[in-house]
């Protein structure tokens, strides 16, 4: 028989690890893709002495991806401290798991995203909550940076699809370089919107198409 | 992999996408491989050549006989891809000059009508999508509303490739004779199976294909009713009645015919029963699943549902890894990266399409494979939402 998937994936989609839900968690996060529908749950118990996570679960409404990358990062993160929890790649991450198809990196990196907000979470609840900047060109280019690109499985940034960014009371523009009618516009643009809208002071954000 | 869900056989239930060949179809084409391989030619041309002239005209007249027509109104094509991509594209072609650049078609058409149709939007062509209600059905009042001076075609599909929607093919045929349009239906998951016949219903082009009933792949049809404007869309020589030029697929003709001729109206009333026994076994036994489509104007072979709270590409290998072979219409499983614009289409939001499953039966289903897919299914789902963070609470209130 022929998978999709690595053993290591198949492993952990069929038995997967750290399921369900921490009661009165310290920190928990639920991130969504708007693009693919996925979705996935982190909740972390921390060891204030430490600094560590003592217990890490997570929930998975989502593909198979999700769903083993869910298991992995729970093995990854568990005994390590919030800022190399908070470093852990979605590149580590599959290389644990053996390697992901690429054109599946935006349903697994929520895993990644998802305990990074939880230890977000956590950080903001004990008094550590950042002041609130106004947004720049070079913020949003950050957050774009959590835009995957179904076709490289790399940031929109990175493989220079994102051609221009413009922010001007409270409206961003992002100009993206590709064809209106390509196979993935409507995945990327509900994914840009979904991560730039949040921003405090965006009112509106434009995505428009070079072709 | 090994381990102790693998499955020692596989029990195929996608037979919308593709079909196992009858042996009977192979037996039948196997000639025109290795003894009559010739090339049709015309009654001046060698022995050879006519016998294959002969057996194509043969399986042409069968053809169209099936859909109620004359010989020279069907034409072989390389699969309903292409033979719908004829009848639009075409049409267009032929009429947009003399009557309208004006198209309807269906919100939930196949992608070789909705991708001709956008298409040809891009080529200055105006495109009506009609929205279909929760159950797929083309509102006929909307259609008839829709039509324009402009309008040269109308394409509605008679039945839906993923939930099975039969469309009143016969009142659309209706409207369009009425308001003087031509009408084309896409028949690849109806033909043979539900009724369409030519004669009765005003129709003007009826796509077919071989590789929903059995038949080999690569083989489709095109049926064009007597006097319909249309122009030659495949260029070179003058094959079908110059109409779709290339060399003709003669083993692909005759096994076409041959599996038209193996399919029973008793056969097709087992694949009803397998479907109905799924759907009321499925919808009884697994909670919060739904059935998308309409309960009886169905496809006999199709049935789909969704189970909330889980992802279809999760259900669907699982299933594969206990030797199911099924499809879904969630994003995570379409080369776009796009949820089934079927489901959609029908007002479904994003997550009814993200837990649904399509089962189609084949003439190689047995009733027992049904009773093991719901049983592997009640199994899998429940596992599924164990480490879903949805519908927790939906459970509990139902127990």
């Amino acid at each position: 028989m022929k998978f999709p998937y690595t053993d290591i994936v198949l492993e952990h989609f069929r038995h997967p690890r750290n399921v369900g839900k921490i009661e009165n968690p310290d920190g928990k996060a639920t991130e969504g893709s708007p693009a693919c529908g996925d979705m996935v749950s982190v909740y972390i118990k921390v060891d204030p002495k430490t600094n560590t996570i003592a217990d890490v679960k997570f929930e998975s409404y989502g593909c198979a991806s999700n769903i083993a990358t869910g298991s992995i990062i729970t093995e990854l993160a568990k005994g390590k401290t919030l800022d190399e929890a908070k470093n852990i790649t979605w590149k580590e991450a599959s290389d644990a798991l053996g390697g992901l198809p690429k054109i599946k990196a935006h349903c697994s990196v929520l895993a990644v995203e998802g305990l990074r907000s939880a230890i977000q979470n956590y950080e903001e609840r004990h008094g550590l909550i950042k002041e609130k900047v106004p947004t720049t060109v070079e913020i949003v280019r950050q957050r774009l940076r959590k835009v995957v690109n179904p076709l490289t499985g790399l940031n929109v940034v990175r493989t220079n699809l994102v051609q221009d960014i413009k922010v001007k009371d409270g409206v961003v523009t992002v100009l993206v370089d590709l064809p209106r009618d390509h196979q993935f516009v409507h995945n990327i643009k509900d994914e840009i919107l979904e991560k730039i809208e949040p921003l405090w002071d965006v009112k509106e954000v434009v995505v428009e198409f070079t072709e | 992999m090994t381990g102790e869900e693998m499955a020692d056989r596989l029990i195929y239930l996608d037979n919308a996408a593709a079909t196992r060949l009858d042996e009977q179809v192979l037996e039948a084409m196997r000639p025109y491989f290795f003894d009559t391989y010739a090339v049709a030619t015309s009654e001046f041309g060698y022995s050879q050549g006519i016998e294959a002239r002969e057996v194509l005209d043969e399986a042409r007249a069968a053809l169209a006989n099936a859909l109620g027509a004359a010989p020279e109104e069907f034409i072989f094509t390389s699969g309903s891809t292409e033979s719908s991509n004829i009848a639009l594209k075409g049409v267009a072609l032929a009429l947009s000059k003399k009557k309208g650049k004006h198209i309807i078609v269906s919100k939930i058409e196949d992608f070789p009508v909705l991708h001709s149709a956008q298409a040809l939007e891009k080529q200055g062509f105006q495109v009506t999508y009609l929205d279909v209600d929760g159950e797929g059905f083309v509102d006929l009042d909307r259609l008839r509303g829709s039509i324009t001076n402009e309008t040269i075609l109308v394409s509605i599909q008679h039945a839906n490739q993923e939930i099975g929607t039969i469309q009143d093919v016969e009142a659309v045929g209706r409207i369009c004779r009425e308001e003087e349009v031509l009408f084309h239906t896409d028949a690849t998951h109806t033909f043979t199976r539900v009724p369409l016949d030519m004669k009765k219903i005003a129709v003007d082009l009826i796509t077919v294909s071989a590789h929903t009933i059995h038949g080999p792949k690569g083989t489709g049809g095109l049926c064009i009713r007597q006097g319909t404007q249309i122009a030659k869309w495949v260029d070179g020589g003058f094959q079908e009645f110059n109409l779709r030029a290339g060399l003709e697929n003669i083993p692909g003709a005759v096994g076409f015919a041959k599996a038209v001729k193996l399919v029973t109206s008793k056969e097709t009333k087992r694949l009803q029963e397998m479907r109905d026994h799924l759907i009321d076994r499925m919808l009884a036994e697994i909670p919060h699943s739904t059935l998308n489509g309409h309960r009886w104007k169905r496809l006999p072979q199709n049935a789909n549902i969704t189970f909330h709270f889980v992802e279809g590409e999760s259900i669907t290998l699982h299933l594969d890894m206990h030797g199911f072979a099924v499809s879904t219409g969630s994003a995570c499983f379409s080369r776009s990266l796009e949820a089934s614009h079927v489901i959609t289409g029908i007002g479904g939001d994003h997550e009814r399409a993200h837990g649904s499953i399509r089962f189609t039966f084949g003439r190689y289903n047995t009733m027992e494979d049904v009773d093991a897919v719901v049983r592997a299914l009640a199994e899998i789902v429940e596992e599924l939402r164990n480490i879903s963070p949805l519908g927790k609470n939906e459970e509990k209130e139902e127990v």
